[in-house]
């Protein structure tokens, strides 16, 4: 497992052909997925499998078509970047050996707040899936701050390349849909698509998943539509402006139902004013935080891609 | 054990990637290898032994930690939307420059200082 992970790394560094160090880094995304289910981060690994291998990979390979496949073959001199990359990683590993034992049940990190989420939150949140809980409800402030953060990427990516509107859209045909498999097996996957990343959006407190994953699922079937069938199709589904509505509403939601909670008299995301039972109360809050992440990511990655796959090379312009 | 020594090769290979190839496409893809060498780690550090995912579960008494799971999984998809905002630069930098190759970005910059300052 470990090993493939290494090969792919340096396959990929090693190679020219930069479409071909695009899927490799998907490949390595996936790796990733795996150890990670193999560490019992089941949500992670969920989460790597969507935006690793998947959205990244789109966005890679839309990048590549407007600035060229092949990487310049002159290197400069590997031998000053390989002594300072041998002596940090050697300085690491000497850091390392002081770290207390993998796996170890007694080491620090799992001596400080972990035991109580652990042994509380099924009492006190009502929820199965702890990640969820620890996600939504204990650390519902950072949850906010990050929400916030991949809004504001968003629009960074927006100001830097903007939006085509209407106009000048990619025909459908110079889309990949000339293929009739293709069409048809897209077709009837989007449906499933949508439904699972509902599905995982309303899920999320008893098994993996919620609304970071549920968003870039959703977001997906989107992105799959629009490559198979060209764009004018998905943009008259949802216009690119509604996109930016829609990721302000997500937040809205999440940071309404925290001044909600103050305005009852509570401190802020506090959710057992939502219901009469704190626990039911807890239940409401995070699928209402949930949706609110959920809509979010998935207005940002989706206007994101719009913007990517909307601009032009030069010669296309014309 | 292996897995915070996988981490440091993994964050040393991104490293190597950024600080000595030029091109900038390849430099977003060492800056996702580094991050991903970050959540190795902190994953490997939340795993305990014969613990399970941390799901309730009837009968499971052990779970690994979960506050590294949140903390990861929150990352990767911010990761996502400033991986984003790393190629939207690229893609300018290429309209500007009609280049993505660093060597070539840094020569026209000094021809055309160059050129500036022979006009003073």
């Amino acid at each position: 497992m470990m090993a493939f992970l290494v090969i792919t790394a340096i396959a990929a560094i090693r190679r020219t052909d930069l479409f071909a160090v695009t899927m490799l880094f998907g490949i390595y995304s996936f790796l990733t997925a795996v150890l990670f289910m193999d560490l019992d981060a089941v949500d992670v690994a969920f989460t790597e499998a969507a935006v690793g291998a998947g959205i990244s990979t789109v966005l890679m390979l839309s990048t590549l078509r407007l600035t060229g496949r092949f990487e310049s073959s002159r290197r400069r001199n590997p031998l000053l970047p390989l002594l300072v990359v041998t002596v940090t990683g050697s300085a690491l590993v000497y850091g390392m050996l002081d770290a207390p034992p993998f796996g170890d049940p007694q080491a620090p990190v799992h001596q400080h707040v972990a035991p109580r989420y652990i042994t509380e939150s099924p009492d006190e949140i009502g929820v199965p899936n702890m990640v969820t809980s620890v996600l939504a409800s204990y650390r519902g402030f950072d949850t906010l701050g990050e929400t916030i953060v991949i809004f504001t990427a968003g629009l960074a990516v927006l100001l830097l390349l903007g939006m085509r509107e209407g106009q000048n859209l990619r025909p459908s045909r110079l889309a990949i849909g000339d293929f009739l498999v293709l069409r048809v097996v897209v077709k009837v996957l989007v449906a499933f698509i949508l439904l699972y990343a509902l599905y995982v959006l309303l899920h999320g407190d008893y098994g993996a998943g919620g609304g970071f994953q549920s968003g870039v699922i959703f977001a997906t079937g989107f992105v799959i539509y629009d490559l198979v069938f060209g764009e004018a199709d998905v943009r008259r589904v949802l216009p690119p402006r509604w996109l930016a509505r829609l990721a302000v509403a997500g937040i809205l939601l999440y940071a309404g139902v925290g001044i909600f909670s103050m305005l009852a008299g509570r401190p802020f995301l506090d959710y057992s004013v939502l219901a009469h039972d704190p626990v039911h109360g807890q239940h409401i809050g995070i699928l209402l935080i949930e949706i609110g992440v959920g809509v979010t990511v998935f207005a940002v990655i989706l206007a994101i891609f719009y913007a990517f796959s909307g601009l032009r090379r030069p010669s296309q312009v014309a | 054990m292996y897995n915070y020594f996988l981490a440091v090769f993994l964050m040393m290979a991104g490293f190597y990637v950024v600080i000595a190839q030029g091109n900038l496409v390849k430099k977003v893809i060492g800056l996702g290898m580094f991050q991903t060498s970050v959540f190795i780690l902190y994953i490997s550090i939340g795993k305990v032994n014969g613990g399970q995912a941390p799901i309730l579960t009837e009968g499971v008494t052990s779970y690994s930690n979960p506050l590294p799971h949140v903390l990861m999984l929150t990352a990767i998809v911010v990761g996502v939307a400033t991986t984003a905002v790393g190629l939207a630069l690229v893609i300018r930098i290429h309209e500007a420059y009609g280049s993505v190759e660093e060597h070539d970005i840094q020569q026209r910059d000094n021809a055309e200082d160059a050129l500036l300052e022979g006009e003073l």
